[in-house]
């Protein structure tokens, strides 16, 4: 060589320099990271404060104390008629409804009626159910306010319920308290009778058609056409077919249902049934992509290993790649299956947005979804219905965390340490 | 005495490219056959017809014949399940389950009803163990996950596993590559004692190692069989010039 190179001066000015740049972009690097994740912590933060901020008060009630005298006008039931199945009904003809009416009028005046719920002789009922020696006594209790004083005593109503409610609580009559009734109560017209249960319930039995039909034919799929099927141009079409089947947008898998299962088979429409076939459609391609990738990912060398010990290939795929493969499994089925637990848009072309005003005790009755709740309630020109539907937000999430819970747990459970 | 292997002509394909070309060869009963050669000689995917291995590699395709005593293991009678029974495998890398040290080797028995009771399998893991020299280290252990032990521990129990079905061959291949010396010469020990036992074909990389292990030597380079003998007059008087420069350290 005529022109050596010359040795590097390490220390010269432009290398302390390169390497103040490297340092510069990699702070700058991780400022950035930083910055991401606590944008998203922020809103995730403030979506949960403001739903649990608006959501709380849709647990709680607002009631009116109401004397109700049953000693100087005697209702015409007998504590006999009170054990069984006729008690409600007796209580009904009895006129119970019209009697609680008229106690509102005589204690909070002209037009009191319409203070309280319309659902506030029930909790009469249920009390006089529960101790039938009121039927003859004087007593007062709490009983549910119209929605108009409950939004007024929550929130802001307008300024003749405001008035009211000041004028009641002035009396000692206003009080608020936890109530279990969203807890239990099914979809109403009435704000304050309105419940989470039906669809709630709803959710429950068409998720678990879901999850019943999608997870064993998804995982078959994805089992066979990993470690069976033949690479060819069929395996390929069929490939192709499924990833876009995952991207197809739901009301499409809605209109499917709707043409299949209500066109085709007759199912009852609205029922949880139908909306469970049609969210499996939804969540198979999902359940099929991720086990797919699971299975690929447990290690040949198992593969090899099973079958010089003269394993059949059932036995490898049952006895070590299906059970190696299931956290991966289980991690698809979850997003799978928290996606068709918020899916809305399906559910509602086969009918599943009617107004049910009982839960569902059958897979074949209608119903209705968390999600479709929460869309019809967010619509109702009742203001009452605001804190409800955040309520039913609350109540969604509650379910979607658990449902996640109990993913993370298998997932260690089935976990294989290394 | 009939060789228990025996291959006659065996050709290997994958796909349009031909990776072993026409070898024959006899492996002896209750002996060390080493196949040694250079990288991609073809050495591995030979071993691996002898318990029809590359059947899962959907390109592969094997011509030619291979007799387990005397009978074709390519014919389609033959139950490929109870073939790799007979003719057990170690593979380069330990690649035990990652389930229990006992249920690695209680898997196979299991899987072919040699063990119903739980008494009767206790005893074959033990036995299967002792075999393998790996008893004394884990008896004490034996629900550990196999995966936890040390790599040479792991290849013992591999091959406890293989030996735990009773097999008539077992097929090594390079099972001391991705180990220390020092579990190295414990695996070549094991080798050993077991070959008064059981055939065994060894794939190895280590020229001293198929010298102090084998009884009878294959040369292959480039798909071919290029020699095969007894081991002392492969390493001490090779008959072709190419397996005296492989050995020698020319090429390889």
């Amino acid at each position: 060589m005529n022109n050596p190179r010359q040795p590097t001066d390490w220390t010269a000015a432009a290398v302390a320099r390169r390497t103040r740049r490297r340092y510069a972009a990699e702070r700058r690097f991780r400022l950035a990271g930083l910055a991401a994740v606590w944008l998203s912590a922020a809103f995730l933060a403030w979506l949960l404060a403001s739903m649990v901020w608006q959501g709380t008060s849709g647990f709680r009630q607002t009631r009116i104390t109401l004397p109700i005298d049953l000693a100087a006008a005697p209702l015409p039931v007998t504590p006999a008629q009170l054990r069984g199945r006729g008690a409600d009904l007796a209580l009904a003809g009895a006129g119970l409804d019209a009697l609680v009416d008229r106690a509102a009028v005589r204690t909070l005046g002209p037009g009191g009626d319409a203070l309280i719920s319309d659902g506030a002789w029930l909790v009469v009922r249920d009390a006089i159910k529960r101790d039938p020696a009121l039927l003859h006594r004087r007593f007062t209790i709490a009983v549910p306010a119209a929605s108009a004083i409950d939004v007024a005593a929550k929130h802001d109503g307008t300024p003749a319920a405001e008035a009211m409610v000041a004028t009641l609580d002035a009396r000692g009559l206003l009080g608020i308290g936890w109530s279990g009734g969203f807890l239990t109560a099914a979809d109403s017209t009435d704000s304050t009778r309105v419940g989470i249960w039906g669809a709630l319930k709803g959710s429950l039995l068409t998720m678990a058609v879901t999850l019943a039909l999608a997870f064993p034919i998804g995982v078959l799929a994805a089992l066979y056409l990993e470690e069976y099927a033949p690479r060819n141009r069929w395996t390929d079409l069929i490939e192709v077919s499924i990833n876009n089947l995952a991207a197809v947008p739901s009301i499409i898998f809605g209109l499917l249902g709707l043409a299949v299962f209500l066109g085709t088979f007759h199912l009852p429409r609205s029922a949880p049934l139908v909306g469970g076939l049609t969210l499996a459609l939804m969540t198979m391609p999902v359940i099929v992509i991720t086990g797919r990738n699971a299975i690929k990912a447990v290690p040949p060398s198992i593969r090899d290993a099973a079958l010089a010990v003269g394993a059949s290939p059932v036995q490898v795929v049952f006895d070590h790649v299906l059970p190696l493969a299931l956290p991966g499994i289980l991690t698809g089925t979850i997003i799978g299956m928290a996606r068709a637990l918020g899916e809305t848009a399906p559910l509602l072309m086969i009918g599943m947005r009617a107004f049910i005003a009982s839960p569902p005790g059958r897979l074949t009755d209608p119903a209705t979804v968390l999600p479709v709740q929460i869309f019809l309630w967010s619509d109702d020109i009742d203001r009452g219905f605001i804190e409800k539907t955040s309520a039913a937000i609350i109540v969604l999430l509650v379910v979607l965390l658990a449902m996640n819970g109990i993913a993370i747990y298998l997932r260690n459970r089935f976990e294989t340490r290394w | 005495m009939t060789p228990k292997i025996s291959a006659r002509d065996v050709s290997v394909f994958y796909g349009a490219k031909q990776a072993i070309d026409h070898v024959s060869i006899d492996v002896d009963r209750d002996t060390v056959l080493a196949f040694i050669g250079p990288s991609g000689c073809g050495k591995s995917t030979f071993l691996r017809t002898l318990n029809r291995m590359n059947d899962t590699v959907a390109s592969a395709r094997v011509t030619g014949e291979i007799l387990l005593d005397g009978e074709d293991i390519y014919a389609s009678g033959m139950d490929v399940v109870q073939l790799r029974a007979r003719v057990g495998m170690v593979f380069q890398k330990p690649n035990p389950f990652p389930k229990s040290i006992y249920e690695n080797v209680a898997y196979g028995p299991r899987i072919h009803g040699l063990a119903t009771a739980r008494a009767d399998l206790d005893a074959l893991v033990e036995q299967s163990l002792l075999r393998a020299g790996l008893w004394d280290e884990v008896k004490d252990r034996l629900s550990d996950s196999g995966t936890a032990l040390s790599g040479g521990q792991q290849q013992r129990l591999c091959i406890a596993r293989a030996i735990a079905v009773d097999p008539e061959v077992i097929l090594m291949d390079e099972p001391c590559s991705a180990l220390d010396p020092i579990a190295t010469a414990r695996i070549e020990e094991l080798i050993h004692e077991l070959k008064g036992r059981y055939a065994i074909v060894i794939v190895t990389h280590n020229m001293q190692q198929a010298a102090r292990v084998s009884q009878n030597t294959a040369f292959f380079h480039l798909g071919r069989l290029v020699e095969f003998g007894a081991t002392s007059d492969i390493f001490t008087n090779p008959r072709e010039e190419r397996t005296r420069d492989y050995i020698t350290g020319r090429y390889g």
